[in-house]
C-alpha cells in the first residue's frame, strides 16, 4: 500500500484537518484500498500520536477535538465501505455516556465522547439529566461494555450511585462497567458508591475504558439476559 | 490654589475595561438575548409573553428596549442585616465585603491535611471562626455536611450558621422546593416574612447554564426570591473555550447576556427587586480541561464582569480568593493573595471564596485564616494613602530637624493605628513565638484556628425563635431520615 497516502491520513488527523482525512478516504477507496488498512494504518496510528502529543503537552484540548473530527470525518467514508464489505471495524467496545440526574453540565462529558470515539470506542451519548434506569435501559438494548457518567455539583454527584443501583435493579452490573466523573467527583467518591473506575480527564477516561475493555476478555463473560 | 488637605487622597481603583469598549459589550450582549436569544423553561413563558417577549421553541427572544427598562427598576444598593437588625453588608457603589466560598463537599482535615468529606461539626467549626474574623462581613453555607440526609443539606446547612453566627448570610439552594424552606426558616428567625423582607438576613445564589440558558430551578428561584423580597445573587460561570467564547471579552459579553436575561425575568415577577450583578466565571485550561480560580485570567474575567455590572449602576459580585492547589501551600496562597488584591481594588460588593481550594472542590479553615490576612492588606490598602494632620510632613520636621527621632513625636502615637494594619500571629514580622519555636505558617495558621474557637462565644437567639428552628428542623427533617441535629449540641438544653 501506498506509503505516502497513509502518511497523509495519519498526518490528517495530527492537523485535525477534516476535509483532508475525507478526502484522502475517498480517494483510498478509489484506488483500491482495503477500508480496515486505512483505518489500522493510517488514521488510528495518527490519533496514537495525537494522543501522545497531548500527554507530552504539545497539543492541547482545541487540537485533540480537531483531530476527532478529523477522525469522525475519515470514519463517514470508511464505515459504509466496511458495511458493504460485510465487515465492521471491531470496536473496542460500546460505551453508553450521560450527565446525571438533575445536572445539565457535559463539557466534559463531551470530551470524554469525543476521545473514546476518537479511540475506536461506540459511543452512545443519552446527553443530560439521566435517570439510572435510562442508562441501564439504554445499557441493555445495546449490550453496552461501559457506563460513563459525569457530574459537575456536588449535589448532583450522588445520583451517580442510582446509575449504579439501576444496573443492579436491573441484572446488568456484571456486564457492564461504570465509570465516574466530573469535577467534584473522587477515586474515593468512585469506590464508595461501587463503581468501577473514576476519570479525571479525558484522555485517563480513554485509558481506563481501555484498561476496564481488557478485563472484560474473561472466558466466563456473563451473556445480557 | 491648592486644594484644602482634606479634599486630597483617593481611594485606589482599578479598571479593566474603557468606556467604548463597556457599551460594545453591552451592545453585544443586547443582542445576544435577542438573536440567538435566551433559552427558558415554561415556568417563566407566560411571564415573558406578558411582557411582549416572543418565546418559540423554549427560547426567548428578550428586545434591548424592553430589557433596559427593567434592568433601570433595579435598586441601586441594598444592605444585608446581622441578626441584631443592624446594616452589615452595603451592598452598593465601591464598598467591598467578603464571605467565605460555599458548597464544597470536603474539607481539608486539620490534623491530616488531607481531603476527607465534610461533616457537620466542620462547618460550625468554620462558622465560629468566621464569626470572630472582622474582615468577613458575612458567612457563607459553606460546606455540604455528608452526615446530613442529602436531600435536606441546603436548609440544614443554613440552619448551622443561622444558630452559630450573628453575621448575614451568601446562600442558595439547589431545588425550587428547597428554596421555600429555607426562606421558612429565615422567616423563623426574623420572626416573620415581612421583617425578613424588611431587613434581608441572607442572599441566594442563582446560577444559570451556560450558555444563556435559565434551567428549571434557576428561573423558579428568580421569580420566587424577587416575589419573597429576598434578595438574589445572578452567579453567571461562563468557562471561556468551552461554553463561552474563548475570549475573555467575549465571555464578558455572554456574562453580561446571561445576567440581563436573568434581571429581566426577575424584574417581571418583581418590579424593584433587590439582585445583584454576579458571576463566577473562569477560563478552561486547555491543557487539563480544569476551570482554575487562581489563573489570573480568571480573575481578569471577574473585573471585567463587574466593571460591567458598575457601569449600569448595579450590585456586584464575583468569586475569588479561591486557590487551585489542592494543599494550603505558596501557590494556593499566591493566588488568593493576588486575586483578592485585585478583587478589591476592582470595588466589588461581596468578594466570595476565601477558605477555597482545589479548584473549589475544597475548603480549608487554616486557609480561611490566612486568607483573612490578605483580605486585612486589601482593606488597608483602600483606604488608601489619605493626609492626616495640618501638613503632611513639614510640621513633623520642624519638630525633629534632622535628628529624625520621629518616633517621639505625638504624632506618631496619634497616628500610628491609623497608618499601619497590625496583622494576626498568622503573619511572620519578627515576633518570637511563646514558646521559642518558629513554626512555618501552616502551623501558625492552625494556631489561630484554635485560638480563635477557644474565644468564641456563641451569642443564643432568643429562646422561642431557638424552640421553633429545632421544632421546624425536627419537622421537615424527620420524613427524610434525620436522626438528632447534628453540629447542634444539646438542643434541648441552654445554649452554651
Amino acid at each position: 500500500m501506498p506509503n505516502d497516502t497513509l502518511s497523509a491520513m495519519r498526518q490528517s488527523i495530527i492537523e485535525g484537518a477534516p476535509d483532508t482525512a475525507s478526502s484522502l478516504a475517498q480517494r483510498a477507496l478509489s484506488d483500491g484500498m482495503a477500508p480496515i488498512d486505512a483505518i489500522n494504518n493510517g488514521y488510528v496510528p495518527g490519533m496514537h500520536d495525537v494522543g501522545e502529543q497531548f500527554a507530552r503537552g504539545q497539543m492541547f484540548l482545541p487540537d485533540m477535538m480537531a483531530s476527532a473530527e478529523a477522525m469522525r470525518a475519515a470514519m463517514a467514508v470508511l464505515d459504509p465501505e466496511l458495511r458493504k464489505l460485510g465487515t465492521e471495524r471491531p470496536t473496542a467496545g460500546v460505551v453508553v455516556l450521560g450527565t446525571t440526574k438533575g445536572d445539565i453540565h457535559e463539557i466534559g462529558k463531551i470530551l470524554v465522547g469525543t476521545m473514546l470515539t476518537a479511540h475506536g470506542f461506540m459511543v452512545h451519548d443519552l446527553g443530560v439529566d439521566v435517570a439510572g434506569e435510562k442508562f441501564a435501559a439504554k445499557a441493555r438494548e445495546l449490550k453496552a461494555d461501559i457506563v460513563g457518567v459525569s457530574a459537575l455539583l456536588t449535589t448532583t454527584m450522588r445520583n451517580q450511585k442510582g446509575v449504579v443501583e439501576a444496573l443492579e435493579t436491573a441484572g446488568l452490573r456484571a456486564q457492564v462497567k461504570i465509570i465516574v466523573g466530573g469535577a467534584p467527583v473522587t477515586r474515593r467518591w468512585a469506590e464508595e458508591i461501587g463503581a468501577d473506575g473514576y476519570a479525571k480527564d479525558a484522555m485517563s477516561a480513554v485509558s481506563l475504558a481501555q484498561e476496564l475493555m481488557q478485563r472484560k476478555q474473561q472466558p466466563e463473560l456473563q451473556q445480557f439476559m | 490654589m491648592r486644594p484644602p488637605l482634606h479634599r486630597l487622597g483617593m481611594r485606589p481603583k482599578l479598571e479593566l475595561l474603557d468606556k467604548p469598549l463597556i457599551e460594545r459589550i453591552l451592545e453585544e450582549a443586547f443582542q445576544l438575548i435577542d438573536d440567538p436569544g435566551v433559552r427558558v423553561v415554561p415556568y417563566v413563558e407566560d411571564l415573558l409573553r406578558a411582557a411582549g417577549i416572543t418565546v418559540k421553541d423554549g427560547v426567548a427572544h428578550i428586545p434591548e428596549a424592553l430589557a433596559r427598562r427593567l434592568l433601570d427598576l433595579v435598586p441601586r444598593g441594598f444592605c444585608l442585616y446581622d441578626r441584631l437588625g443592624k446594616p452589615a453588608v452595603h451592598y452598593t457603589g465601591d464598598t467591598v465585603h467578603f464571605d467565605p466560598g460555599s458548597s464544597c463537599l470536603n474539607i481539608l482535615d486539620p490534623d491530616t491535611q488531607q481531603p476527607r468529606p465534610a461533616m457537620s461539626t466542620d462547618l460550625v467549626r468554620l462558622v465560629q471562626v468566621a464569626e470572630m474574623l472582622p474582615q468577613f462581613a458575612a458567612q457563607s453555607t459553606a460546606m455540604v455536611c455528608n452526615d446530613v440526609p442529602q436531600d435536606i443539606g441546603d436548609w440544614y446547612r443554613l440552619l448551622l450558621v443561622l444558630w452559630y453566627s450573628e453575621k448575614p448570610v451568601v446562600t442558595g439552594a439547589f431545588s425550587a422546593q428547597s428554596l421555600h424552606t429555607l426562606i421558612d426558616l429565615l422567616a423563623v428567625e426574623s420572626r416573620g416574612r415581612e421583617n425578613l423582607r424588611r431587613n434581608p438576613r441572607a442572599i441566594f445564589d442563582v446560577c444559570p447554564s451556560p450558555p444563556l440558558n435559565w434551567s428549571e430551578f434557576a428561573s423558579q428561584n428568580l421569580v420566587d426570591l424577587a416575589r419573597a423580597g429576598v434578595p438574589a445573587e445572578i452567579v453567571s460561570m461562563p468557562l471561556a473555550g468551552a461554553t463561552a467564547p474563548v475570549t475573555l471579552v467575549g465571555s464578558v459579553v455572554q456574562h453580561a447576556a446571561e445576567c440581563i436575561s436573568g434581571i429581566t425575568i426577575h424584574q417581571l415577577a418583581q418590579p424593584g427587586a433587590p439582585i445583584v450583578w454576579g458571576g463566577a466565571p473562569a477560563i478552561f485550561d486547555m491543557r487539563s480541561g480544569k476551570t482554575p480560580m487562581g489563573a489570573i485570567e480568571t480573575v481578569m474575567l471577574d473585573l471585567s464582569c463587574s466593571q460591567v455590572g458598575k457601569y449600569l449602576g448595579l450590585p456586584t459580585h464575583a468569586y475569588l480568593v479561591a486557590g487551585d492547589g489542592r494543599f494550603v501551600d505558596a501557590q494556593v496562597e499566591m493566588e488568593s493573595g493576588i486575586s483578592t488584591v485585585l478583587g478589591a481594588l476592582a470595588g466589588i460588593n461581596m468578594i466570595s471564596g476565601a477558605g477555597m481550594l482545589d479548584f473549589l472542590a475544597c475548603h480549608s479553615i487554616e486557609k480561611l485564616v490566612i486568607d483573612a490576612e490578605a483580605i486585612a492588606s486589601a482593606q488597608r490598602l483602600l483606604e488608601g494613602v489619605q493626609p492626616r494632620g495640618v501638613s503632611l510632613a513639614v510640621d513633623m520636621f520642624a519638630q525633629t530637624g534632622l535628628q529624625g527621632d520621629f518616633l517621639k513625636l505625638k504624632e506618631t502615637r496619634a497616628l500610628f493605628r491609623k497608618e499601619q494594619h497590625f496583622p494576626s500571629s498568622v503573619i511572620d514580622r519578627g515576633l518570637p513565638a511563646p514558646d521559642g519555636t518558629s513554626p512555618d505558617i501552616l502551623q501558625r495558621a492552625k494556631h489561630r484556628v484554635d485560638e480563635l474557637i477557644s474565644t468564641y462565644e456563641r451569642h443564643a437567639l432568643p429562646s422561642d425563635v431557638e424552640q421553633e428552628l429545632i421544632a421546624f428542623a425536627q419537622r421537615a427533617g424527620a420524613a427524610f431520615g434525620l436522626k438528632g441535629l447534628p453540629g447542634i449540641l444539646n438542643p434541648d438544653l441552654a445554649p452554651a
